[in-house]
């Protein structure tokens, strides 16, 4: 029995000190990681602080200058904006006054933003410009004389670009963004961030009653893909025999599932076995349209699912792209912040054709409700039942990439990665 | 849609209100039923369905989390509910109101709006509202001078969906 202990809110509330990794190689996990709050509260220092890159927005969400959008980094929020000096900017959405999360519409155009407390007043650059009262009233009150402006500025972070997506670090340590993506997940990125001028289709939003790393674990198992997704068996989306590849960092916090969508594959009765419940013998689309790959990319892949260590997923499913950031709210729950787009210059067939493929993904996807429904049923394991740890052992011989899909080698490459930040 | 309807006579502005709240009725007790299969039958065979958040609405941005042309795809998605997704039991339950029609051209389209709202039980929890939006409508009438929706968007304000979310409303 681990030595660990449950509230009844189903947080672990042990000391961290008291939390021992399963002893041996890297195939189990401890329920701890996604139910204590101090493992959150370490994640927030180590990882989302720490020498980590955080996606924030993509410069097509910020056309002009003055433009600007609320964001996270991990769940601070944070404000990206678009200078005078065409500077992309991050800073805390948080009054360095009495901290107030000032800024409240999740986008939009300015030149300074004004605290609606005490009308504290900063510019696009995060800069306290104004303090009122500053000298007080008739000589009464007011700041003391050595108060600076610039010493009450909301904190900062580094900005780095790549390709029309803007990431952040708090840390001053963090390596370039090019060196943190590294030469594998970098050729997958710039694929579908090719410098081509997005055009941005919309947003969703949903929050999933699971830990934030359960989403990670999730595209870094291609496993699942071929059992609880019916719908990618039983329409040749994806099947355990085709071209498929997980494709890693040397680190093993990123990975990239891709798959090459095989319309000739043959489906004999030893997989229609294996996949059991997953493959749904004799029913066609209706609308063979619907999962027409468009060639637009210059990759073998028809399929590419990167997860960007801590908060980005790239997401191109056939001809539906999109990215999600993922904010953790609490130990139980994640918020994900959908941007679906396109690219300037598509053609109108090509967006509703983007729209149709629309429905494979999001929290009403054909594939998305699958994953959110399994990833809440996760998070009630974790937090009902008796506490234990899970078990990743499928294809030993490999950590990190693999070219099959019954494979966890990219799970346990990210948690040898996350133990070594987390020191657990 | 900035027509506000005042130009129809009251008298046929009665009667449409009163159609489209029956129809509405019809529409919110089959899927209050999740009767799946009963649903594109209250669309014509070219019709247009989306739901959508405001802020997209707003925004004018085309997404949806469901976005439907034509009867095939909405037989895909009704086969996908019932045969390949993956999903814990639910209840829910719809409440259509204040329903508004703005317009009645000569072609024989009807304009109309409506509020919704939708609550959700999961097993073992209590119930919650789910969603809260309005309908946008184009109706026509069939060859049985049944009314059919040549378009629905849906548009929800509650923009953080919980979890997922299975069902069309």
């Amino acid at each position: 029995m681990p030595d660990t202990r449950v509230a009844n809110d189903g947080s672990n509330c042990i000391a961290l000190d008291g939390m021992h990794w399963p002893d041996g190689d890297l195939s189990r996990i401890p329920d701890w990681i996604y139910t204590s709050a101090e493992i959150l509260d370490r994640e927030r220092e180590r990882i989302f602080l720490g020498k980590c890159w955080n996606f924030v927005a993509l410069e097509a969400e910020l056309p002009k200058i003055g433009c600007y959008k609320r964001s996270y980094i991990g769940d601070f929020p944070v404000i990206v904006t678009r200078t005078e000096e065409d500077v992309f900017k991050v800073f805390e959405n948080r009054c360095a006054h009495r901290g107030v999360e000032f800024c409240r519409e999740l986008h939009g155009e300015t030149n300074e933003f004004i605290c609606p407390y005490h009308h504290w007043t900063y510019n696009l650059s995060g800069e306290l410009i104004s303090v009122p009262f500053r000298r007080g009233d008739k000589g009464k009150g007011g700041m003391p004389k050595d108060f600076v402006l610039g010493d009450h500025n909301p904190k900062q972070f580094r900005v780095a670009r790549r390709h029309g997506v803007i990431f952040a670090t708090f840390s001053q340590d963090t390596e370039s963004l090019e060196d943190y993506l590294g030469p594998e997940t970098m050729e997958q990125f710039d694929v579908v961030f090719s410098g081509r001028e997005l055009q941005i289709l919309g947003y969703y939003k949903n929050r999933l009653n699971g830990n934030w790393k359960l989403y990670h674990e999730n595209l870094k198992d291609p496993y699942h893909a071929t059992l609880l997704h019916v719908y990618l068996a039983t329409f040749r989306l994806m099947v355990a025999g085709q071209k498929s590849a997980m494709i890693c960092d040397s680190k093993g916090r990123h990975a990239t599932a891709a798959s090459a969508k095989d319309d000739a594959i043959e489906i004999d009765d030893d997989l229609v076995d294996e996949m059991k419940g997953a493959f749904r013998v004799g029913m066609d689309l209706n609308d063979e349209e619907f999962t027409r790959y468009v060639p637009e990319f210059d990759s073998p892949w028809t399929v590419t699912m990167s997860t960007i260590w801590p908060n980005l997923i790239v997401q191109r499913e056939l001809n539906t792209l999109g990215i999600r950031h993922i904010v953790p709210r609490g130990p139980h729950a994640l918020d994900m912040y959908w941007t679906m787009f396109g690219f300037v210059g598509d053609s109108e067939e090509m967006t509703r054709h983007r729209m149709k493929q629309g429905n494979l993904m999001g929290p009403s996807g054909y594939l998305g409700v699958d994953d959110n429904e399994a990833i809440k049923f996760l998070q009630d394991g974790f937090k009902n039942s008796i506490p234990s740890e899970g078990v990743v052992k499928l294809d030993p011989e490999n950590e990190g990439g693999t070219d099959t899909l019954i494979s966890e080698a990219s799970i346990r490459s990210l948690y040898r990665h996350y133990r070594e930040v987390m020191d657990l | 849609m900035s027509k506000t309807g005042v130009s129809i006579p009251a008298e046929q502005r009665r009667a449409l209100r009163f159609d489209i709240e029956e129809f509405n009725i019809k529409y919110s007790a089959v899927l209050d039923a999740q009767d799946v299969q009963s649903w594109p039958s209250f669309f014509t065979d070219d019709a247009f369905y989306r739901i959508t958040a405001k802020e997209n609405y707003d925004q004018g941005l085309p997404v949806g989390l469901v976005w439907l042309q034509g009867k095939s795809m909405f037989l895909d998605r009704v086969a996908a509910i019932e045969n390949t997704m993956v999903f814990a039991p639910r209840y829910l339950r719809h409440f259509v109101t204040n329903i508004q029609v703005k317009d009645c051209n000569d072609a024989g389209e009807i304009s109309a709006e409506a509020n919704y709202l939708v609550v959700e039980t999961l097993m073992e929890d209590s119930t919650k509202i789910f969603q809260a939006g309005i309908y946008q409508d184009i109706f026509v009438s069939d060859e049985d001078e049944k009314l059919k929706l040549k378009s629905r968007d849906c548009i929800y304000d509650s923009l953080l969906i919980p979890n997922d979310m299975v069902f069309p409303v």
